[in-house]
């Protein structure tokens, strides 16, 4: 037994949850996948006094088509399931491709949607995708409810924008625009470990196949999800062509972020990594606009 | 010590009813509390896959799952799988043979990882097997072994052609 001791309440309905967060949020956590909150707790790095389990909050687990042709996510929906719902393959491609690099099948059976995004790890998988998908997350909590982009919503390392009696409990998003392709790629030692670098991109043809709108969201690159905007801002109005693409990797990887080094990979070979997979990424997802716009 | 809470779990088929600590793991509640000790516990922070268990039949890690949050689940562990005391499980007739383990430690993860692959996967490649077991550290066989049981395991399930 290794956690310390901690008072646990395992509400039935989000309405009481929200009450338990509203009264003890400073000492309390929300336990949903638990995949990153129960390890850092057997080490008692986290000794929260009260444990709120959010397991028993079905309302919390779908994923449903949204109006506008996007998709609505429960916070409590299992990463496992967004392998499996074909409505996410159709609706939301890019994430698709992006969950089996999600640790392994164990962790993403136990994981959540909203657990990763809350949790704010910047080596993560679902929070570059979702500032890349353009995602807005509902917040909510005894006072009433917010939704915030989810660009905004990532603050610092580990940190967010929710107040300690805010939970978040809904993921929109939104449709990809049309005649737009996307990819997902990331390099790690082992598959399934933290990515030495990774991206995730989405490029927006127009009637004329030339770039409408990129979008370039990298893992692993810095404290936060990190935007290139300047070198999808160099793609826009162009052709596309393997030079332009080669320059927008060059600009992001050399201006646009500041990966710390680590144990496994300078700093120096992470932008390398990102070059590579910026160019990589933005050719499939190139391929796969025309593709659509075809 | 905090309060103590009732739980009802089903164990290898068996509905177990007992008071637990919420700090108790469900990996110790498995090894201490039950005696099932086929199942390991190697890095206890979800990183070796030592622990694998099934959850409503899916893999999970029990040692990153407190055991309150197993009350009113299913839990499948190691000794569930061979029919008999002088029997084996195919997958693990398939590592004795391929000598796909030496000290034994990592089996039983291996084992309930790769069970529900393939049932999922029943004819899977190298580099698939490769990916699905990459959640799973073994320190004696280099892997190479363990491979080639799942293949002859995938195999042997496959109807004689």
């Amino acid at each position: 037994m290794k956690p310390a001791p901690f008072e646990y309440q395992a509400p039935g309905s989000l309405e009481a949850a929200l009450d338990l967060l509203a009264h003890h949020g400073e000492e309390a956590k929300l336990l949903a996948g638990g995949q990153s909150l129960i390890p850092v707790m057997n080490f008692r790095l986290a000794q929260p006094s009260l444990l709120i389990d959010l397991n028993k909050l079905a309302e919390l687990d779908f994923i449903r088509p949204g109006e506008d042709g996007g998709l609505r996510i429960g916070a409590l929906t299992r990463q496992r399931r967004l392998e499996r719902e074909p409505l996410v393959a159709e609706r939301a491609p890019l994430l698709r491709e992006a969950v089996p690099f999600i640790a392994h099948p164990q962790i993403r059976n136990r994981g959540t949607v909203g657990g990763s995004l809350a949790h704010a790890d910047p080596a993560a998988e679902l929070p570059a995708v979702a500032v890349a998908l353009g995602a807005r997350f509902r917040l909510q909590s005894a006072r009433g409810e917010r939704w915030v982009n989810a660009k905004d919503f990532f603050a610092g390392l580990f940190y967010t924008l929710l107040e300690p009696d805010e939970m978040l409990v809904e993921v929109d998003l939104p449709p990809l625009p049309p005649r737009s392709g996307w990819a997902f790629l990331e390099i790690a030692r082992r598959h399934g470990d933290y990515a030495q670098a990774g991206v995730a991109a989405v490029v927006s043809l127009d009637g004329a196949g030339r770039c409408r709108e990129a979008r370039l969201v990298y893992l692993s690159a810095g404290d936060t999800p990190v935007e290139a905007r300047e070198a999808a801002g160099m793609l826009a109005g162009g052709d596309l062509s393997p030079e332009a693409i080669g320059a927008a990797a060059q600009k992001a990887s050399r201006d646009e972020m500041d990966p710390a080094g680590d144990i496994h990979s300078t700093a120096e070979f992470k932008r390398h990594l990102v070059r590579v997979l910026t160019k990589r990424a933005l050719l499939r997802a190139v391929e796969r606009a025309r593709e659509v716009s075809r | 010590m905090s309060a103590l809470y009732k739980i009802s779990v089903t164990v290898n088929g068996e509905r177990r009813e007992h008071e637990v600590e919420p700090r108790l793991l469900l990996s110790d509640f498995l090894r201490h509390d039950l005696g099932l000790t086929g199942t390991h516990v190697g890095c206890e922070h979800g990183v070796c896959g030592a622990c694998t268990v099934l959850l409503n039949g899916e893999p999970v890690r029990s040692c990153i799952m407190l055991a309150v949050q197993a009350d009113d689940h299913a839990v499948t562990t190691v000794e569930a799988l061979a029919p008999g005391p002088e029997e084996l499980h195919p997958l693990q007739q398939a590592f004795w043979e391929c000598h796909g383990l030496q000290c034994g430690f990592c089996t039983p993860g291996f084992l309930m990882t790769l069970v529900p692959f393939l049932e999922e996967n029943p004819d899977p490649s190298e580099a698939e097997i490769r990916q699905a077991i990459s959640g799973n550290l073994c320190r004696c066989t280099g892997y190479q072994h363990i491979v080639d049981a799942v293949l002859l395991a995938a195999q042997r399930r496959r109807p004689a052609e």
